[in-house]
């Protein structure tokens, strides 16, 4: 659970805490699309400076931002290690059969490290200010216009909210079953490559008869306590768009059109 | 006393499954607390999901508050009962303590403001507001089911239905469950049927229905009930603490000429003995 970042929320009453879910949502989606349009040093740097001031306002340590880096490392160094090794273009510093090194490949390589970055830090920021309960709130009111195509919008937001309120129930019943397994002699995460995905049998079987118990079990609950279908229902939280987020999509409306002005 | 749930000749068994219930009548009255025991297997907890239309009757009738069980009435039957079921990780909806109150109010479309006022006062019946933004993994099992409580009490059930409601506590959390409905049924004024393996939560109701294999085998009050320990032995019941020290006693030689008491009879009655010496 401890590099287990997604839903990892971290309770505060910062700026960024207080803005709607809904516009948090878009506003990391729409800060993703404006990455991709930086393409050099002056556009890179008006994004890191609006990033470093969310972070800041959002109260939360950089440390977070580090962990939150850590699991993807790896990804993020063969990514741009491929980038730079084969990239055409350019003076070429350095080859050795078919790898190069030129100075456009660094640049480019250079370039993809800070969108990895860029896009971490501003789903990190996502979550750790934003309740599971709440990201999911947010979804059902940016999917609302899915209705007018007789989406389930409704239907979907109930099943996001419970299958986040189960992550944790069902994360202690695997190391439940795992421990009871090895007591009886199931060797987990070692040998062949077939004799561990033959061990995860023993996990994976009880793990999937568990949740359909569950499932039938809170079904049942549900329908005990008046539930008949999830659009004829009222709401008990509300997040409301407040000035906070329209300030916010300002900014970020600005700092989008100078990115638009800046790149080449 | 009028009789709020009226089960009327009632047969049912689950798909290719002999028969579970071959018509059994039975009622409940208004306000009282009835103990409903019997062996695994023996249709209680079908009973009571039949009572809610959890399942559907094939024959028979079962009628709440003048209300009978059928498809039209089910959602106004289901405003009149509470369940609150075995496995308290299962019947936790919503993803914090607060979400999971609101969870039957909201399906009643009730007006957020006055959600929120509910929710606090239910909340603070049940001494779990400073929890209410706990998610359901940081809570006991004991807390969960006060929250369960509290998400029904928020609707304000005339009938409360215990379905083994305690048996996957500890003895204090069993307890604590047991007085806090016994306190929300006095304040409200409602009727308890409580399902259960356990003689002495049993013991404190005020009648209890004795089911085995989908029949009714005895109805009493407790004192009645508890006296006949061979009946309870030959459904493969447990007899309650206090009979088992009286058969005791007996063996010694101690002659006490009733079956069953309470344990503060047992206990006056030990201490007039012991002071008559």
């Amino acid at each position: 659970m401890n590099n287990f970042l997604f839903g990892r929320y971290l309770p505060g009453n910062s700026w960024v805490h207080q803005m709607s879910p809904q516009s948090k949502l878009m506003l990391s989606f729409y800060f993703v699309i404006v990455i991709f349009f930086a393409n050099n040093l002056a556009s890179y740097a008006a994004l890191a400076a609006l990033i470093a001031i969310v972070i800041l306002l959002s109260g939360v340590s950089i440390l977070f931002f580090l962990k939150g880096i850590r699991p993807l490392i790896w990804l993020i160094i063969f990514t741009v290690a491929l980038q730079i090794l084969f990239s055409a273009g350019g003076t070429v510093l350095w080859k050795w059969g078919p790898f190069s090194v030129t100075n456009l490949s660094l640049i480019n390589g250079g370039f993809i490290f800070i969108r990895f970055l860029l896009i971490i830090m501003i789903s990190t920021v996502l979550t750790l200010t934003t309740t599971p309960l709440a990201i999911a709130d947010g979804v059902q009111t940016v999917l609302k216009p899915l209705k007018k195509v007789k989406f389930p919008v409704d239907t979907l937001a109930l099943m996001l909210s419970i299958a986040l309120r189960f992550v944790p129930t069902l994360m202690d019943e695997m190391e439940t079953i795992l421990n009871a397994q090895r007591s009886r002699g199931v060797d987990f995460g070692s040998g062949s490559l077939k004799h561990r995905v033959q061990a995860a049998v023993p996990l994976l079987v009880p793990l999937f008869t568990g949740a359909i118990n569950h499932a039938e079990n809170l079904s049942t609950a549900m329908e005990a306590r008046g539930f008949s279908d999830s659009e004829h229902r009222s709401k008990y939280r509300i997040y409301r768009w407040q000035l906070k987020d329209t300030v916010s999509w300002l900014v970020f409306l600005l700092v989008g059109g100078l990115v638009l002005y800046l790149r080449k | 006393m009028k009789d709020i749930i009226q089960v009327k000749n009632i047969s049912f068994n689950y798909a290719d499954q002999p028969l579970l219930f071959d018509n059994l009548s039975l009622n409940v009255h208004e306000g009282e607390w009835l103990a409903l025991i019997g062996q695994n297997g023996s249709g209680k907890s079908t009973l009571a999901r039949l009572i809610d239309g959890l399942n559907v009757l094939k024959q028979g009738q079962i009628i709440v508050d003048g209300l009978l069980v059928n498809d039209e009435n089910i959602l106004d039957v289901r405003n009149k009962i509470g369940m609150v079921f075995q496995n308290p990780e299962d019947q936790f909806v919503g993803a914090t303590v607060e979400d999971d109150v609101a969870f039957g109010l909201e399906n009643r479309q009730v007006d957020r403001k006055q959600m929120h006022h509910i929710v606090e006062s239910s909340l603070k019946n049940v001494n779990m507001w400073d929890f209410r933004d706990r998610i359901p993994a940081n809570l006991s099992g004991g807390q969960k089911q006060r929250v369960a409580i509290a998400g029904i009490v928020a609707l304000s059930p005339q009938i409360i239905i215990l379905d083994e409601a305690t048996s996957m506590l500890d003895p204090r959390g069993r307890q604590d469950i047991l007085n806090l409905v016994r306190e929300i049924k006095a304040k409200n004024h409602l009727t308890v049927i409580s399902i259960t393996h356990d003689i002495d939560e049993a013991a404190g109701a005020d009648r209890v229905v004795v089911i085995n294999h989908g029949k009714k085998i005895d109805e009493d009050v407790p004192d009645k009930i508890f006296s006949n320990t061979e009946q309870l032995a030959q459904i493969g019941l447990d007899a309650p603490y206090t009979s088992q020290l009286i058969a005791a006693l007996k063996r010694k030689g101690v002659n006490l000429n009733q079956q069953y008491l309470d344990s503060e009879r047992l206990i006056a009655w030990i201490k007039q003995l012991v002071s008559n010496k």
